[in-house]
């Protein structure tokens, strides 16, 4: 294939990708539901993970998205030096977040901020939101694909402590947001916490923490352990699905760390909700692809 | 215990025995009305392009097609609640100006909307969020679509629903808010969470 085919191949997988990532959840978070609906005692829990089950068999069934709020497209990409396309990504992946908006369809979510005015294609200024990570000696493509919804990114939040406060002070800034904005976000929540130097690093790190597959753990081992101890905490806080009080309240906890200065601790918390629409897709140089998070997905 | 199914006009004796915690589905007509329009009305002293008296609004905005084939016929295709909280500046007068009963959201709402439920008798609901495929499949027609130039998510489309829910009452008419209860709970149980997590945690020695 030339370079033309190529970015149009990828074009239209990415597109697909988006489609069918709107309709169906990825793997762990499907089987970490059907886990926690089995354990949900309390009344109200119970009606709302029935209906969220019959929900998703519903959307896959007449082929819509799961969820109105589709988000804002963010990407995430481990792009090989090599990768033949690296030039032309961008451009490919606006190009079938516009088209993806058209075939799924995706709700416009696209507001550009000072003029406010919908797009209405969902891409805008700086929108999707790309982030690079450029791999040396390598020709493949490794891409995340999330969608924010309005929901669980209002929780967000990134400020810089002073190490006086320790990592207790991280520990009452995530627990305040569970119970105060959490509570919205449409629980069980996945939770993503940045633990580095500044607001922006600790951002960034708290939002790939959510890209993580559920289940996994922080390498270092006092991380691996606070993400148990906050899980086990905020369950037992029992805001419940939708917050309505019930067993489960959180679907995991990831921790993403940096270094920091000595003199500040920057953290950060991002939530996705219980509908988190992820993807992870890997291409090639020829662009064969295989996606990871939605075995058995076909495109 | 038979389904409990609320049918607009809905009328203040309605809501009577209805409370916070119970499951209703409402049969009817329910407008999606969610931050401009709401600021339109009370800020801007707009007139609303729909009667709400005894009515029903739903804090969504959803995704929407063109029937094939025409220009202004329209088919909800997913459809859920969005954060309620967002509307708790302008839900009490809300209630007052337009004779609301029933608003369907997402999440809970402050102490002005509890009194504006109180005082002029109306309800607040939660539908699951993200079930807003099982949502858009009880909205038989989109019978009408006002304020246009507010985009997709923010029109006000107006439908016909057969037993839309299951619908949580989180505020009722006696003055009662699930979410603000629960919210007493949930912080006493934090702060036990907090001091319990962080007796682990000295890593800075």
């Amino acid at each position: 294939m030339n370079k033309q085919s190529l970015g149009i191949h990828m074009k239209d997988t990415i597109a697909k990708l988006i489609s069918y990532s709107s309709k169906v959840l990825p793997d762990d978070i499907y089987t970490k539901l059907e886990e926690l609906r089995a354990k949900e005692s309390d009344r109200l829990g119970i009606i709302i993970f029935d209906t969220m089950f019959e929900n998703q068999a519903l959307a896959r069934k007449l082929d819509r998205p799961c969820c109105q709020d589709t988000g804002i497209l963010q990407f995430f990409i481990n792009c090989g030096a090599d990768f033949p396309l690296i030039g032309e990504l961008e451009q490919l992946l606006k190009e079938a977040v516009v088209l993806a908006t058209d075939t799924a369809p995706l709700r416009h979510n696209s507001v550009e901020t000072f003029d406010e005015y919908n797009t209405g294609t969902n891409i805008g200024r700086r929108v999707p939101n790309i982030f690079w990570d450029i791999i040396p000696n390598s020709d493949a493509c490794e891409i995340y694909t999330y969608m924010a919804g309005g929901g669980c990114t209002l929780p967000g939040k990134a400020m810089v402590l002073m190490p006086g406060a320790g990592y207790e002070g991280l520990v009452k800034f995530v627990l305040d947001i569970m119970t105060s904005y959490g509570l919205n976000a449409c629980p069980p929540l996945l939770v993503g916490i940045g633990v580095a130097t500044s607001t922006e690093t600790a951002a960034l790190l708290s939002k790939k923490a959510l890209l993580r597959p559920l289940g996994t753990h922080n390498d270092n081992k006092k991380a691996a352990q606070l993400e148990t101890l906050l899980e086990d905490g905020i369950n037992e806080i029992g805001l419940g699905p939708q917050g309505v009080s019930g067993s489960s309240s959180v679907m995991g906890v990831h921790i993403e760390n940096a270094a920091r200065h000595p003199s500040t601790i920057g953290v950060a918390v991002n939530v996705g909700c219980w509908s988190h629409r992820k993807s992870h897709i890997k291409f090639d140089k020829d662009l064969n692809y295989k996606i990871i998070s939605h075995k058995g997905a076909v495109l | 215990m038979d389904k409990r199914i609320l049918t607009t006009p809905i009328r203040s004796e309605d809501l009577e025995d209805i409370n916070i915690g119970d499951i209703i589905y409402l049969r009817g007509h329910i407008t999606t009305c969610r931050d401009v329009a709401h600021r339109r009305l009370i800020a801007a002293g707009r007139e609303l392009p729909v009667d709400l008296d005894g009515g029903a609004i739903f804090h969504a905005g959803p995704i929407v097609r063109t029937v094939e084939g025409t220009e202004d016929k329209f088919e909800m295709v997913s459809v859920g609640p969005t954060t309620s909280m967002r509307m708790e500046t302008f839900e009490k007068e809300f209630i007052e100006v337009t004779g609301v009963k029933l608003i369907v959201g997402k999440g809970g709402m402050g102490e002005r909307t509890m009194k504006g439920c109180r005082d002029f008798k109306a309800l607040h609901c939660i539908f699951p969020a993200g079930c807003a495929v099982v949502a858009a499949v009880s909205v038989e027609e989109i019978e009408t679509a006002g304020w246009r130039d507010l985009g997709m998510p923010e029109t006000l489309w107006t439908c016909r629903v057969k037993e839309f829910g299951p619908l949580i009452v989180s505020i009722d008419t006696h003055g009662r808010n699930l979410f603000e209860e629960n919210k007493v709970v949930f912080n006493e149980r934090k702060e036990q969470a907090a001091e319990k997590i962080c007796k682990n945690v000295s890593f800075i020695k």
